[in-house]
């Protein structure tokens, strides 16, 4: 068998050691190196703080982030692209959907289907914004947007309606750009 | 009682001194809130922050709300503590800083209204020996709040505070030999005169004796790397653990104000005081303000090194104190005297 012997090459790096600890070389390097450290950290004096201000100045997101939920409508029609099949709510592993479809009529359509969601809620408390809900819907009438400030005093107040998915959020989270 | 003023410099009529002593006491409690936003403002821009900016404008009122915060507390006091005594002592460490305060000079003697008055609380003859006896009391400080606490945790704190601090001030009294037999006098007023006289303030010859007195200062005032009565990540409090509300604020307050003196002693003693550099000679009234601001940058010296040094473990802490600030503070009087003798 003629196993080739890895050759580390450049990925060898050679550790600079100081003079061991103790006696006069000891104290030297102790004395430059916390000179050394002094530097450093004056160094960072001089950059500035790299702190982002939170709630005055948000972090840009991705545009892949997985935010709250946000149903949608047929831009045309005004429609809601939602037809209540429930598959959401199937594939949703916390369990965290509740759809009740009702049949559209001819004086009162609501969904380009044939059925709509009477009754939609997520309860936010419950998600784990794994994004499967979008993955499962066959007319791309849920997808996750790109809010993440959900804080509430209530649970009660943490089960998003179909109203409150449908509209627009009220402050808009940021969006990364290209070159960010 | 002429016997007892015979000892200082400069004595005054009465109610001058009285009035110097609100003077004092006024500016340095204010420079401890001062100097503690300035820790956390400064150790926040070195750690790539900003540090408390929600409270007023530029997080200014920050102190206040602390204080404030602290003083609002329920005075508790655990069962087994010894109550006069528990009491007492955050009052002999806030006690002792405020004297050793005294002894920092703003200025010369000046001309206010036509009264000799002396920018300094009192310029004892015996000069810094003043503020290494208050510094020693102010140990009973430590001492007797972490025993009168009636916990084993505190009078363990108490323990090594007091150890630590009985150590430094060996070497943090010798290291200033060197500066004292240089300049002849033990007045804090005659050392800046001296200083004065040779043109060269006293951390340029006395190098050594600088490095040390600054070593020793950090470890004087518990100061980060020195910070083990504290050691806020690894060991319960020390000896303020059962110390909460105002009595903790004293305590608090204490370690700042004595971070403010160990800055004044050094601005006295090594950069020349109320001095300006490169022969400027400014009215009177600005020497005051000169001393703050060399006071300021100490302080901010101080803070520079808290955020770049971890802290010492024990051993390493005596070892350091005891074989080498100690040895080296003795040579450097050694040859201080020596040199002075010869020329």
């Amino acid at each position: 068998m003629n196993v080739e012997r890895w050759d580390p090459g450049a990925d060898v790096v050679t550790v600079q050691r100081g003079p061991e600890p103790g006696g006069a070389g000891g104290l030297y390097r102790a004395f430059g190196e916390t000179l050394r450290g002094l530097r450093t950290t004056f160094g960072r004096l001089v950059e500035g703080p790299i702190t982002i201000q939170y709630p005055e100045e948000k972090v840009p997101v991705y545009p892949r982030f997985r935010g709250r939920h946000k149903l949608h409508r047929f831009e045309d029609t005004g429609l809601e692209k939602c037809v209540g099949c429930s598959l959401c709510a199937a594939a949703c592993p916390a369990d965290c959907i509740r759809v009740v479809a009702a049949e559209n009529t001819p004086e009162e359509r609501v969904s380009a289907g044939e059925r709509y969601a009477a009754v939609y809620e997520i309860n936010m408390s419950r998600c784990i914004f794994c994004g499967y809900c979008e993955v499962a819907c066959p007319f791309d009438a849920i997808t996750m947007g790109h809010d993440f400030e959900l804080s509430d005093y209530n649970r009660t107040d943490l089960i998003f309606t179909k109203e409150m998915l449908l509209a627009e959020p009220l402050e808009r989270t940021p969006l990364r750009t290209e070159d960010e | 009682m002429s016997t007892l003023l015979a000892t200082v410099g400069y004595s005054e009529a009465w109610w001058i001194q009285i009035l110097k002593s609100l003077v004092i006491f006024i500016v340095g409690f204010s420079m401890v809130p001062l100097a503690l936003m300035m820790d956390r403002k400064l150790l926040g821009r070195f750690q790539g922050r900003y540090g408390p900016n929600r409270v007023g404008p530029f997080g200014a009122m920050q102190p206040m709300a602390d204080i404030f915060k602290l003083i609002a507390k329920e005075q508790f006091r655990p069962r087994t503590s010894v109550g006069f005594l528990f009491a007492l002592a955050p009052g002999i460490s806030i006690l002792t800083a405020c004297v050793s305060f005294a002894i920092v000079p703003f200025g010369n003697t000046v001309d206010i209204f036509g009264t000799q008055v002396g920018l300094y609380g009192i310029d004892p003859s015996i000069g810094v020996l003043f503020a290494f006896a208050f510094s020693a009391i102010s140990v009973y400080g430590l001492m007797l709040g972490g025993w009168a606490s009636g916990s084993k945790y505190s009078f363990l704190g108490a323990m090594r505070s007091a150890a630590q601090l009985i150590s430094y001030e060996v070497s943090m009294g010798l290291s200033l030999v060197g500066v004292i037999i240089t300049a002849g006098t033990l007045s804090l007023t005659g050392i800046v005169e001296a200083q004065a006289g040779s043109g060269i303030w006293y951390f340029i010859p006395q190098l050594a004796g600088f490095i040390v007195f600054m070593v020793a200062a950090f470890a004087e005032t518990s100061r980060p790397p020195f910070d083990l009565p504290e050691a806020d990540a690894e060991l319960v409090a020390g000896y303020n653990t059962e110390y909460g509300g105002g009595r903790f604020a004293s305590y608090y307050a204490a370690e700042y104000f004595h971070m403010i003196i160990a800055s004044g002693i050094a601005v006295t003693m090594f950069f020349g005081g109320w001095l300006l550099p490169f022969g400027i000679d400014p009215p009177t009234w600005v020497d005051p303000i000169v001393v703050l601001v060399k006071i300021t940058l100490v302080v901010a010296i101080f803070v520079w090194v808290r955020a770049t040094l971890p802290r010492l473990r024990y051993d390493q802490l005596m070892s350091l104190g005891w074989k080498v600030l100690l040895p080296v503070a003795t040579i450097n009087i050694l040859v201080t005297a020596i040199l002075v003798v010869s020329t």
